[in-house]
């Protein structure tokens, strides 16, 4: 499979990059596979990182060893929306222990699987700044808060919806 | 009410955009630093305010500031840290969520006092929704002439480039950050040489909090003596606290520093009071890293004086009966908290963010992490404690960063403060297991000892 960023993704490339000095490309970086990851699926497969090495004019190794430091860059393949559970003392205090059991029983997948159709994978993470407004997870770039067994119920119809509206 | 300085305006409808904040007096600071004062009255006005940093440490920012190398022809950077990744802290999230005005307005006069003309914002990549409208401001900003080329004709030009970081707590300390601004992974560096020598690109960088370089816009606009006069002693000015836990209304409050701990948790100007008419057990007052105080510490000092919240009066006591200032993540436990538990959510947090360059760090967070889990699981044994207790002395200060600091710390007062909570656990493994240690005698009046 070979990946490249198609023509709006490349003048984001452009942006991104632009906002470095001359000769310190690099620096983009961590921007970089940010987009990477979002125009290839989800997730950053050596391919992935080699064509951003490439881009930045850099060595492959100094992407492979910042992919794998950031925990936002998923080096395996994920479903097509991520659950990234809070559980940090915040947050488990406010009772995201009982939140995250709900979530597997509901999607009957573990911490760090993907359900059979490949629509949901679970996540747990730690402390994303919203401990004011547990229980929580990210899915994609949005938080969603305040988290009770009937708001799971309603956001996992809500994504079953919105593949059914793509399809 | 309080004095408000930073959220005075955060709920005029529209005080997201340029258009409404400049109506409401936005930009009038900038205006005023940039055209009718010079560079050093900036700095000087700022040391008057007695600012100390709010991302964790309170160094005085007037001092840092003036201690930026100015080298000829090498240029030099500011960047805001918008890492915010402790534990209970999202203060600043608020704040560039709702006033993403004036955290440029603050940026741009700080710019010009250092002459950074490439300013950094480093924020966490999961604030994905903050860094658009950070980028939605600047464009607004850029457009009415407040950043760009010679900026109100004063030949000082300034952008502001918002950073994504990608999920790593290490990136909030500054050489771990300024290392992964540059592309790499977030290695703390050592120092000597401090980024005001060699920071981004080896170039002069001064780095500071979101709310620090917010603080400068009433500083200019009031003058650093009139911003001195809010608070007491060296907590000057106003400051941002996330209250979270258990309480009624958790959230994001700005407070002067003369109000009591007791009445920021119970009154209904603020956390409203613990929730579910449960009693307090615990509180850890400034961020995940500071030390975790029972009730009848939290409350009054061990003298039996009333605390305050502020830098002096929650650190009364030193490490032995105090705690910290901190990130002003205000984190309230309940009753019906474990500290066990608590405290290994937390040691769990450090292992993760370990970035794994020094042995003790990287092994001790490990460690403590699974002692805890043990312990937690009923299977802990007496000399577990003990050895909790040797593995964070070994941690603490045999770092290169203080993050082997910030994990050693809540473990060590979780078991200053709650040993018995501890051996309770162990010599009760399969009760530990069904229910919980409870209130005890933690929320117990101080012995004073005449
Ligand atoms: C492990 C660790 C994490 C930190 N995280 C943050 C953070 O998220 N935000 C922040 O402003 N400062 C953080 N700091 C403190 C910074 O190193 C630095 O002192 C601060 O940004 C300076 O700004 P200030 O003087 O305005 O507070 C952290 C420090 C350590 C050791
Ligand atoms: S103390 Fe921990 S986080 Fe800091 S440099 Fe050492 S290993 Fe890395
Ligand atoms: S602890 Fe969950 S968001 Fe902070």
């Amino acid at each position: 499979m070979s990946l490249e960023f198609n023509n709006e993704q490349m003048t984001e490339f452009n942006r991104l990059v632009a906002h470095y000095p001359e000769g310190k490309q690099k620096s983009a970086l961590l921007p970089v596979l940010h987009l990477a990851q979002d125009s290839f699926g989800g997730w950053l497969p050596t391919e992935a990182m080699d064509y951003v090495a490439s881009l930045l004019q850099i060595q492959p190794i100094e992407v492979y060893e910042v992919a794998t430091f950031y925990s936002m860059y998923n080096l395996k393949p994920v479903g097509k929306f991520v659950f990234e559970v809070c559980q940090t003392g915040p947050c488990m205090i406010s009772g995201s222990d009982n939140i995250i059991a709900y979530i597997q029983k509901q999607l009957a997948i573990k911490p760090g699987e993907t359900t059979k159709d490949g629509m949901f994978t679970l996540k747990l993470v730690e402390c994303l700044g919203a401990c004011g407004y547990a229980p929580m997870m990210q899915v994609g770039k949005i938080y969603r808060e305040h988290l009770t067994k009937e708001k799971v119920d309603a956001i996992i119809v809500e994504y079953r919806m919105q593949i059914v509206a793509l399809n | 009410m309080g004095v408000k300085l930073l959220l005075e305006k955060a709920n005029v409808p529209g005080i997201r955009t340029y258009d409404v904040y400049r109506r409401e007096g936005g930009y009038a600071a900038a205006e005023k630093a940039l055209k009718e004062m010079s560079i050093e009255a900036i700095v000087e006005e700022v040391k008057k305010s007695g600012l100390r940093g709010r991302g964790g440490a309170g160094f005085p920012a007037g001092m840092k500031w003036s201690f930026i190398a100015k080298p000829e022809g090498v240029p030099r950077h500011l960047v805001c840290n918008a890492d915010e990744s402790e534990p209970g802290t999202f203060k600043d999230r608020y704040l560039m969520e709702f006033l993403p005005h004036l955290l440029l307005e603050g940026l741009l006069i700080s710019s010009f006092a250092l002459g950074s003309n490439d300013t950094y914002i480093y924020i966490r990549g999961e604030y994905a929704w903050v860094a658009t409208i950070l980028e939605e401001a600047i464009i607004e900003a850029t457009k009415n002439g407040w950043l760009g080329k010679n900026i109100l004709g004063t030949g000082f030009d300034c952008m502001i480039h918002v950073h994504r970081g990608a999920g790593a707590y290490i990136c909030g300390e500054e050489t771990a950050l300024i290392e992964s601004l540059e592309g790499k992974r977030g290695n703390p560096r050592i120092k000597p040489p401090f980024p005001a020598i060699q920071g981004l690109w080896m170039r002069p960088t001064v780095v500071n909090n979101v709310e620090t370089l917010a603080a400068v816009v009433p500083i200019i606009k009031m003058g650093g003596e009139e911003y001195a006069k809010i608070g007491v002693g060296r907590s000057t000015g106003t400051k941002l606290i996330s209250a979270c836990g258990n309480i009624n209304k958790p959230g994001v409050y700005e407070i002067d520093m003369t109000i009591s701990v007791e009445d920021f948790i119970y009154s209904d100007e603020y956390c409203g009071g613990i929730a579910n008419g449960k009693k307090l057990k615990a509180c850890i007052p400034g961020g995940s890293s500071v030390p975790i105080l029972p009730a009848n510490l939290l409350l009054k000092t061990a003298k039996g004086e009333t605390r305050y919240m502020n830098y002096e009066s929650l650190s009364d006591g030193g490490f032995a009966t105090g705690s910290m200032m901190g990130s002003g993540g205000f984190i309230v436990l309940d009753e019906d908290q474990c500290i066990v538990k608590n405290t290994l959510t937390l040691a769990r947090f450090y292992r993760h963010e370990s970035c794994g360059q020094c042995s003790p760090c990287r092994e001790g967070t490990g460690w403590m992490e699974k002692i805890l889990q043990k312990i937690e699981l009923g299977k802990g044994e007496s000399s577990d404690i003990d050895l909790l207790w040797d593995i964070q002395r070994k941690i603490e200060g045999n770092t290169i960063c203080p993050l082997g600091d910030a994990a050693a710390w809540p473990v060590a007062a979780a078991i200053r403060h709650f040993r018995d909570e501890f051996e309770w656990h162990i010599q009760n493994r399969a009760l530990s297991q069904t229910s919980n240690f409870g209130l005890q005698h933690y929320a117990d009046p101080i012995h004073v000892p005449a």
